[in-house]
Parts: structure tokens; sequence; C-alpha cells
């Protein structure tokens, strides 16, 4: 199958990005250092194509019910239109289907936004819980996303489309608002402020070249993937997955089990014992920790489900599933190609709106 | 992407300079660190040992992964460039300046089975 592309594929090659197949599209990995992209997110701001991820608009009578069953985390905190609320979507055997973000966007309107990879299991799973509610679900393929990330993200944004102003300035973290057709919503996946923009594809491009000139760098799925391992954010695929309990993966904060409702999963979990703890590792010597290698512990095995090299901290960093006993502060030891290198357990997030937390 | 003519280069991209002394200067080639990305490692070079052609000489990662250095030659590593151990990022800018190790040839050890910067760049535009 052809790779597909994103609106803005014409201003990536041009701009000389490293384009590479992720979960079947044709995407930047960087467009030259992907180093200087993660820092230029980190002191001021950056911006990122991730018109790949699907958008599905929710409509229909009951869309509370539907929600209230489909997702892990209760729908019914979204008490103000345009609150946002981060959720794994759960299989009937308590593993994680996808992880997910829901916009109200008033009255009986919904819209969800999954992953690329995941979107065709995603939809088919979606369509079916639907049907019990007879619920309507839209993928929005044709919008792009476009997400500005850092410290002076916001201002950027308000720089090139100054109309934006009146209705982005005053909005609050995890909160979206529209603008005609534009959806605008200020979340992101990066641990900085910032803006995750949608916009009819067609519009995408100018608004890409307008950021670009007022300074906005542009950023890859590289730089993406070491921001967000930094800000301790799971990465679907890789830190979670169907076989993996949300309780495991250190999901636990969006399950919500204070009342009774019956949604898909809800059965396993209220059985299941936790069985590792999710951590963070800081390599204490050189080297680089990557996914799947064994951490040994004083109190049995585990590993590590993410790792790369923190441009942040200089050091290399890790997400792990390790024995529950293991506490923060102690000192682990992971296999790197065969070799044993320590390792600190730390509390996450490694780093959050550009200061080093570990 | 630069294929210096005075260099030797190997399949699994490093190259090789002749030193006047008899010795042999390697590093791994502008095509092999754009493929790489941003490093942030190199080492592992186990100086004084004697290793054959092929086998691991060393690691160099970047922030996307890890990859192993092959020796070129057979022959003993006899220096490895310790500038590379805080700036490993020197292969990215300068590929051909910054070399990784040092190999004293073994007896009868040459350079056939490299190639010559012509052959090496078909090469990596085929890929």
């Amino acid at each position: 199958m052809a790779l597909q592309r994103t609106s803005l594929f014409e201003s990536h090659v041009a701009s000389g990005a490293k384009m590479v197949d992720f979960g079947g599209w044709e995407m930047p990995l960087h467009y030259g250092s992907q180093i200087d992209e993660h820092h230029a997110v980190r002191k001021a701001a950056g911006m990122f194509d991730v018109s790949h991820m699907c958008a599905v608009d929710v409509s229909g009578a009951v869309p509370k019910s539907f929600f209230r069953r489909l997702i892990a985390n209760d729908i019914t905190k979204l008490k103000t239109p345009g609150k946002a609320l981060y959720s794994a979507m759960l299989n009937t055997s308590g593993g994680v289907i996808d992880d997910l973000i829901v916009y109200w966007r008033g009255g009986d309107n919904y819209r969800v936004v999954v992953n690329a990879s995941t979107a065709v299991k995603d939809l088919a799973h979606m369509n079916r819980v639907a049907e019990t509610y007879d619920m309507d679900l839209t993928p929005r393929r044709d919008l792009a996303m476009i997400a500005v990330q850092g410290p002076n993200a916001r201002e950027k944004v308000f720089e090139v489309r100054p109309e934006w102003r009146a209705a982005g300035e005053p909005l609050p973290v995890f909160h979206s608002t529209e603008i005609d057709d534009v959806f605008l919503a200020r979340t992101g996946y990066t641990g900085e402020d910032g803006f995750e923009i949608s916009l009819p594809a067609a519009a995408a491009p100018r608004l890409w070249e307008s950021l670009k000139t007022a300074g906005v760098a542009e950023c890859g799925l590289g730089a993406r993937d070491t921001l967000r391992l930094e800000a301790g954010m799971n990465l679907y695929g890789n830190d979670m997955d169907e076989m993996v309990s949300p309780l495991d993966a250190g999901l636990g904060w969006t399950v919500a089990m204070e009342n009774d409702r019956d949604f898909i999963g809800r059965a396993v979990i209220e059985n299941y014992e936790q069985r590792a703890a999710f951590v963070g590792l800081k390599l204490l010597d050189r080297g680089v920790m990557r996914s799947h290698m064994i951490v040994t512990t004083a109190h049995g095995e585990g590993a590590t489900t993410s790792g790369t090299f923190s441009p942040t901290l200089g050091c290399s960093i890790a997400l792990a599933r390790v024995p529950l006993a293991v506490a923060v502060g102690d000192k682990v030891q992971i296999d790197i190609r065969g070799k044993l290198v320590d390792a600190l357990v730390v509390k996450l997030p490694f780093v959050r709106n550009g200061r080093v937390l570990v | 992407m630069k294929f210096p003519a005075d260099l030797k280069y190997a399949e699994s991209h490093e190259w090789l300079r002749a030193e006047a002394d008899g010795t042999y200067t390697v590093g791994i080639s502008d095509a092999a660190q754009d493929m790489l990305g941003d490093l942030v490692f190199c080492g592992d070079f186990k100086v004084g040992e004697s290793l054959a052609k092929g086998d691991t000489a060393g690691v160099v990662e970047s922030v996307k992964a890890a990859s192993d250095v092959y020796m070129p030659v057979d022959g003993e590593i006899t220096a490895f460039n310790g500038e590379l151990d805080a700036n490993p990022e020197k292969i990215n800018s300068d590929p051909y300046a910054a070399w990784i190790f040092k190999v004293k040839p073994a007896a009868g050890a040459g350079t056939d089975g490299l190639m010559d910067a012509a052959a090496y760049e078909a090469v990596v535009k085929a890929a």
C-alpha cells in the first residue's frame, strides 16, 4: 500500500526533511538536526505536522452514555464546553486499544483524536459501540493538524493569526475553542505550553509557512519522541498496548472507578492486581537506553518500554515497568547490549515547562 | 554528501585512511552519519585488542539507534579519539575529520575488498 501523505508533505520536502514511514504515513523525522528541534521547543517555539492523527467527530442523542461505555476515564468530568479529557480505550480483557483525547464541543458534540497507526482498528471498535447508542462517528480526514509547542508558541500563533487572540488568549490549559473552521486546543505532547490547531487541510500550508516565517522551528517525529519521553508521556505501542493493563502503564490515574459506570474492560480492571510500577529511569553512565532492555533491580527484573537520549538532561532516559517494590531513588542496572550500566529510578516527568525535575 | 577520493570504504560504511607509518585511521562515512542522525554516543572501543576484519570494534549511537562500527581490516586497535567521548556530534559536523580509532594492521592484512570512493558512492546511491 502506498504511504499516505498530509497536506503539508510538499512543505516538508521543500524544507529538506528526512521523510519516514510512520504508521503508514510518510512523515518528517527531522529537518536536519533532531536535537536542535528539541531545544527549539523547550526554549522557544517549534511546530509539528500531526495531521496523520485522526480526529473523529461524535454526534447523536446520547453522547454521554456512549463515552461512559467506550472509555476508561469519566466523560462527566467535562463540565465546561471546550474542556478536554485524556483517556484509554480498553478491550474486554482490560488491555489498551488506544489512548485518546476527547474534546467537548458543547451540546451533544464531541471530538475524539486517536493515534495514526491505530486509527483503523479504533474506528472499527468505536463504530461497534456507537451502534448500540445510535451515535454517528465522522472521521475528519479533511482536516490537518499542526501542533505549535514551546514557551513562545501561543504568542507566535497570535502574531501570525491576530484574529485568534481574543478567543485563544483566555483559553485555559487542556481546553479548546473554535474560530470559524479552526479548532484551537491548548493541548500537546511535549510538556510545554502551546496549541494543537485543526483546520481544513488546504489551509494548513499557509499557516505552516506563516509560522515558519515568524521563526517557529519545523520539528519532526524524532524531536516529538524525545520531548514526550522527557515529559513522561506514554507512546502507544511502546509503553502500552492491548496486552498491557493501564494500571501497569502508569495510566491508573486515567481510569475512573469512582462510580458503578460500566465501561468496557471494567470487570477485568476491578479484579486486577497491579503487577508493575511504571517509572522513569535516568542513566548514570554513558550509553543510550532503548525499549525492551532488561532492568535488574533488588526486587527482580523489569524492562524498559521506551528509551532515548534526553537532549535537555544530556543523558539517556527511559520509561520502564519494574517490580512494584522498586522505589524512586533506587539504583538499578540496565543491560545495554550485554553491558550492565547503572541507572536511577526517578519520578515522572523528567522535564516540564522547560524545567528539569529529576 | 561527501566521498573523499583519498579514502577507502567498507560496505558497512566505515572509511579508512592509510597513514605513512603503515597504520590505518578509521571513521564512519558522511552517508553513515546522515542515516544515523544526531550522534549522542561513541565508545566501547577496546584499545589494545586484536580483532579480525568484520568484528565489532565499538559502537556509535544516535538519538534514533545504536550501530556497531566494524573492523575494516585485521589488526589491533591502537587508539580511540577521546575527543568523541564528550562530543560525538563532531562526527555529524565533519565525519572525515572526526576519526574514531586507529588500527595497526596484522601482518599481511591489506585493504583488499574495500571500495574506492566511486564504488562506495555508487553503493550509497543505489540503496
